[in-house]
């Protein structure tokens, strides 16, 4: 089953009287439990795509689906609530809360969530994620005081604490030593196998994106290979 | 249920992650609030302290003062024609409903003599017992003096606390023998501290006596004291008028003499006494206009004047000068009550820059909890909760800073304070309305925020 499909997907940005088209019509699928790079040159139209698949924006046109549900024609409002549901953020810039311990930072997603997660039951989840990322020692450490990997762990969990089910991660180690980055996609590899999580990386790193077993390209803003997984499927 | 106190904690936390911030925002706020707080304190203080100078000036009194004198239309001012007589003032207490206390007042200003201090008292008065009930005055040790010694004229006086530390030192005073210009006086009571009235007049200062006793043996302006060692030996019967009494001289009289049958079969009318002026203590407030208009009807009738005739008499009410204290005092409070309200506003001005500035500082987070799944209104929400919240607490800070302000005032400036419930309420509800006001613009501007953009906000 395609847990993400898009169909025709434009993105046209308004400067004035210019309009800049972004993405030209793009159309991919990606299944429940894949593990795929979303690779391009900066200006390809990669982030704006990966944007649309956060539901941080919306298209100009074409349609996508997430989970079975159309979420192109969402408001702000609905969106910001499929995504506390379905979709795990992380950052190249890590983005932890200052002065907050790595269980707070962990646990800041649930503040939002509906229906409410009650705070036992929330703390459980985040010390268990964080043991899974190796960190379930460094529960009240603040972010600078640990290192860029483990700031990175750290903003794994959190990705996870909602139980999403797509991770989106945006060049998640550019910014780490090359022996961090291993680390960190050797994780996201595991959780992909061990947890079944559909993980989707957007990187313009060749060697980040042999991590994925699909590598889906973008340039100008059209998809040039690795639109649908068949390959993928085929070999299963 | 669990909404609110959730999103204080993470109110709380985020205003915990930059305490320096959060503490110099809400010092505005602290100095707005203590600032009201301390102000209508002061304020309340000061007016209970008028309204209760005035009550001990006599609250709901009435004065009345004989009228003016004139000669060759010169004026000799106010009080100088005698007019009010002691039975002017039996009759207000007999007819004026609302009158509680009549008190005649004669006056007097001489030298007090007691073994070998002396003392010039700022009061000497001769009154009746109403006095005390009039003035609200109660004695605190010994006795006031009967009606009986009233009418007797009796040697006994109370007097003041400043009277009896001038004359007896630490001694007790009651019992004392002292002497009135000429007139010895046994001290029978010493009234209770009154301290100084509005004007700052020592009200302690003073001798109070029956005003037969006053007016007879110490101002001796009536000629019906004949002889004082003799009116002192047979109180009670005064002795008959005669100018020789009054001004004694070698001379031998010139009037003949009245034989005692004279004096039986015609029987000098008593020659009218006069009282410098008369206390009245209505019952209430509300009564005091109707109690002067009918003081009024019954001096114009007893002294007879016809319309269109000038009063010989006029009468002042202590309300009239009550209320313009009150209305004084009430406006100085209003006045102190804009400068708080401004500083509060200056504080809620300071509050909104600062959470600007939170809002620009805190852009890649509010990014962050919107790509997690926030709503705009969530965001809305917990600046606005943010804001709130220093406002409360910088509230009630204020509130305890206002308190140590009016405690200072009241200890180091010794003035008048008065805790104000009110206050306390008005000024959290300010500042958590100020918290709401100028909170809502910032939090409106952070909920507008592009997710995208403020995510990649540097």
């Amino acid at each position: 089953m395609e847990l993400i499909h898009l169909q025709d997907v434009q993105k046209t940005y308004h400067l004035g009287d210019l309009d800049v088209p972004v993405l030209k019509g793009v159309s991919l699928s990606v299944r429940r439990g894949e593990l795929v790079a979303l690779m391009g040159a900066s200006g390809s139209g990669k982030s704006t795509l990966m944007n649309i698949l956060g539901c941080l924006d919306r298209p100009t046109s074409g349609r996508y689906w997430l989970d079975g549900v159309e979420v192109s024609r969402l408001s702000p409002e609905d969106r910001a609530a499929v995504r506390g549901r379905q979709i795990g953020f992380v950052f190249q810039n890590f983005n932890l809360l200052p002065r907050t311990s790595a269980l707070d930072n962990v646990l800041m997603p649930l503040s939002y969530a509906r229906p409410r997660v009650a705070d036992a039951a929330g703390r459980d989840r985040a010390r268990r994620l964080l043991d899974l990322v190796g960190l379930g020692d460094r529960l009240d450490h603040h972010p600078s005081q640990l290192s860029g990997g483990q700031q990175q762990r750290v903003a794994i969990a959190r990705s996870l604490v909602n139980d999403p089910s797509v991770l989106l991660a945006d060049e998640p180690t550019g910014n780490l030593d090359s022996k961090t980055s291993a680390e960190i996609l050797q994780m996201f590899r595991r959780l992909n196998a061990d947890e079944g999580l559909t993980v989707i990386l957007v990187t313009h790193d060749a060697g980040v994106a042999a991590t994925a077993r699909r590598v889906i390209h973008i340039r100008d803003g059209l998809i040039a290979a690795g639109a649908v997984g068949e390959t993928v499927g085929a070999a299963r | 249920m669990r909404v609110i106190p959730g999103s204080v904690k993470l109110a709380f936390r985020a205003l915990r992650r930059n305490v320096l911030r959060s503490a110099l925002t809400t010092l505005g706020i602290v100095i707005g609030v203590g600032a009201v707080i301390a102000m209508v304190e002061i304020g309340q203080g000061s007016k209970r302290a008028v309204a209760e100078s005035i009550q001990s000036l006599g609250a709901n009194n009435l004065l009345v003062m004989p009228g003016q004198a004139a000669s060759g239309g010169v004026s000799f001012g106010g009080g100088t024609s005698p007019t009010l007589t002691p039975d002017d003032a039996d009759a207000i207490e007999r007819e004026v409903s609302s009158a509680v206390a009549v008190a005649p007042v004669v006056r007097a200003r001489t030298q007090v003599v007691a073994g070998n201090k002396n003392w010039v008292p700022l009061y000497i008065y001769g009154t009746s017992t109403e006095f005390m009930t009039v003035r609200d005055w109660p004695v605190a040790e010994g006795r006031a003096f009967s009606a009986q010694e009233v009418s007797g004229s009796a040697g006994v006086c109370l007097i003041g606390n400043t009277v009896a530390r001038e004359l007896f030192g630490n001694e007790p005073a009651v019992g004392q023998l002292i002497r009135v210009n000429t007139a010895p006086m046994r001290v029978v009571g010493v009234l209770a501290k009154k301290g100084a009235n509005t004007f700052g007049a020592d009200q302690d200062d003073i001798v109070l006596a029956p005003w037969r006793t006053i007016k007879f043996k110490v101002s001796g302006q009536s000629a019906q004291t004949g002889n004082q060692s003799a009116a002192a030996a047979q109180p009670g019967q005064p002795a008959p008028a005669s100018s020789s009494a009054r001004f004694p001289s070698q001379q031998p009289s010139p009037y003949p003499l009245q034989s005692a049958s004279q004096m039986v079969n015609y029987p000098a009318p008593p020659p009218p006494t006069f009282v410098d002026q008369i206390l009245v203590k209505v019952d209430s407030e509300a009564d005091v206009p109707t109690a002067m208009r009918q003081i009024t009807a019954l001096l114009y009738e007893r002294h007879r004047i016809r319309a269109g005739q000038p009063d010989d008499f006029n009468i002042r009410d202590t309300a009239e000068l009550s209320q313009a204290a009150v209305a004084t005092s009430q406006l100085m409070s209003g006045l102190l009550l804009a400068v708080a309200l401004i500083s509060l506003v200056v504080g809620g001005v300071g509050i909104m820059n600062i959470m600007l500035v939170s809002v620009t500082e805190r852009t890649r987070e509010i990014g962050l909890r919107m790509a997690v799944g926030a709503r705009p209104g969530d965001i809305l929400r917990q600046f606005l909760i943010e804001a709130v919240l220093l406002c409360l607490v910088g509230g009630a800070m204020g509130v305890l800073a206002g308190w140590l302000g009016s405690w200072a005032v009241r200890a180091f400036l010794h003035w008048r304070t008065e805790p104000s419930l009110p206050a306390v309420l008005a000024a959290v509800g300010v500042s958590a309305f100020v918290g709401v006001a100028f909170g809502f613009y910032p939090a409106w501007k952070a909920s507008r925020l592009d997710p995208i953009d403020a995510l990649r906000f540097e």
